[in-house]
């Protein structure tokens, strides 16, 4: 078996970086993406915060894998047509997003009135109550919720293999191929995957004390 | 220094004139016309739902207000265009607000930021102090209350009495025109509600012009200059504390009301 392993790992590693290329991708796009329409979600235009809602509704009824088909085998008909690569991405970007826009929701909505009322109270405008005294107390109801949705993220890039992108999963899958000899390449599989989710959970520990104002 | 006299020439600093105000079919105030001159106490009594912690509210504009206007100043609060009703500018509204400075009953004070933090962020960011002048005047105002061992501290950290005049001292460090008070000793156990009104005590007797809403009979007698009583969204019966308490004017509603607190006294 961990003959088997050794000779799998050259294999991996191109998969491995694909992967962390892929999550990362989906990550701080959706972050910035989900960020905005979730301030348009709260404090929009009506019109507009029923756009977002409906986005997001829809987009977190629908499995990943079946927007990830989406993407990738409906949208061509419509004219646009994405490399397995970019389809993956966006799809996984546009899951993660919706789910963002609800982490920054539950964050803001979870303020209690009295601060945003006090912050208009001093004179302050609109911006500046947001970055002086809502964001700072939304970034830490929001960490928690967002990083446990990070590694979801990072699990459901595993599903891009299906179009046939060479990331860790795919190239797992690849080396079986070739060897069949499964069970020790997904035993290695899921130790990757778990390193990663790991590493971030212990990140976000380390954050949500960085953050955290109310002190014992 | 004598009390200004509301005379034909100068208008009061603050001019409430046919607020009305609706929560869905709910009719909040029916119609207010309220005058606060310059170095006045005035405070608003009443039973809870009679409309006066919302009346408050639409006078820094924390509420709308459907009909009628508010004048700070001679200026007009909420609305660039009174007979449309057109709000004014998110900037414009910023300003005037600036102009005034809320207490309110739950403190709202920003529990991510020190004692001084937190009176010094409208310094800073409205009132384009320097951190240096900021931290001055912070530290100044956290001392008269009381709190000159404090700065440093967070929300959490603090009583709720001491909690409640830092935000008083975040509000008067804005040296607005008028502080407007809602039920800011509501929320405090008994044993520390006197700690704060004695702040408010002081604010009065240096003139300040203040709009307090309260349950705290006896402290309104004391520290007010005018009291008026509010029942179902109206103003009921108004006159100064000697008036209402010493000569017995006032409507039968009012004099019914205060003696649920005189019967509850003897008990």
């Amino acid at each position: 078996m961990l003959n088997a392993i050794v000779y799998a790992l050259p294999f991996l590693t191109t998969g491995l970086f694909v992967t962390l290329i892929v999550s990362l991708l989906t990550v701080s796009l959706s972050l910035v993406l989900g960020g905005l329409l979730g301030l348009v979600l709260v404090y929009g235009p009506t019109p507009l915060r029923w756009l977002v809602r409906g986005f997001s509704d829809i987009v977190r009824g629908i499995p990943i894998l079946v927007l990830i088909f989406f993407v990738y085998y409906a949208l061509p008909v419509a004219g646009l047509n994405l490399q397995p690569f970019n389809a993956a991405v966006l799809a996984l970007t546009v899951f993660k997003t919706a789910q963002v826009i609800e982490n920054v929701r539950g964050a803001i909505g979870s303020i209690p009135r009295g601060q945003m009322d006090a912050a208009k109270a001093i004179g302050l405008t609109f911006p500046a109550r947001l970055t002086y005294v809502i964001a700072p107390q939304a970034v830490r109801r929001f960490l928690p919720p967002w990083i446990n949705g990070v590694t979801d993220a990072v699990k459901g890039s595993a599903l891009v293999s299906l179009l046939g992108v060479s990331d860790l999963m795919h190239s797992i899958q690849q080396v079986i191929g070739r060897t069949y000899d499964a069970l020790p390449l997904y035993v290695l599989g899921a130790l990757f995957y778990f390193a990663i989710n790991y590493t971030l959970s212990m990140l976000s520990r380390r954050l949500e004390l960085r953050y955290s104002y109310i002190r014992e | 220094m004598a009390a200004p006299s509301p005379s034909a020439g100068s208008a009061p600093l603050l001019h409430l004139s046919g607020i009305e105000k609706s929560f869905g079919s709910v009719h909040v105030l029916r119609g207010v016309d309220l005058e606060v001159a310059r170095g006045q106490v005035v405070t608003i009594i009443g039973p809870s739902g009679s409309g006066k912690t919302t009346l408050l509210r639409c006078v820094n504009f924390l509420e709308s207000y459907d009909a009628g206007s508010i004048l700070i100043d001679g200026k007009e609060v909420g609305y660039r265009d009174l007979a449309r009703r057109r709000v004014r500018s998110e900037r414009d509204l910023a300003r005037i607000r600036a102009e005034t400075g809320m207490v309110f009953q739950m403190f709202n004070l920003f529990p991510h930021l020190t004692a001084a933090e937190n009176v010094m962020l409208g310094l800073r960011k409205v009132r384009g102090k320097s951190l240096r002048e900021a931290r001055e005047i912070a530290s100044h105002w956290l001392g008269r209350v009381g709190l000159g061992d404090k700065l440093d501290r967070l929300p959490s950290q603090l009583s709720g009495g001491q909690q409640q005049r830092v935000g008083i001292a975040r509000a008067v460090a804005m040296d607005p025109k008028i502080l407007l008070l809602d039920e800011i000793t509501s929320a405090l156990d008994p044993e520390l509600v006197g700690e704060v009104l004695d702040v408010v005590l002081a604010l009065a007797d240096e003139g300040m012009t203040m709009l307090v809403v309260t349950h705290e009979i006896a402290f309104a007698r004391e520290v007010s200059t005018e009291i008026v009583f509010m029942s179902e969204g109206i103003i009921d019966t108004q006159g100064s504390p000697s008036a209402l308490f010493e000569d017995g004017h006032g409507s039968d509603r009012f004099r019914s009301f205060l003696s649920r607190f005189e019967t509850h006294r003897r008990r």
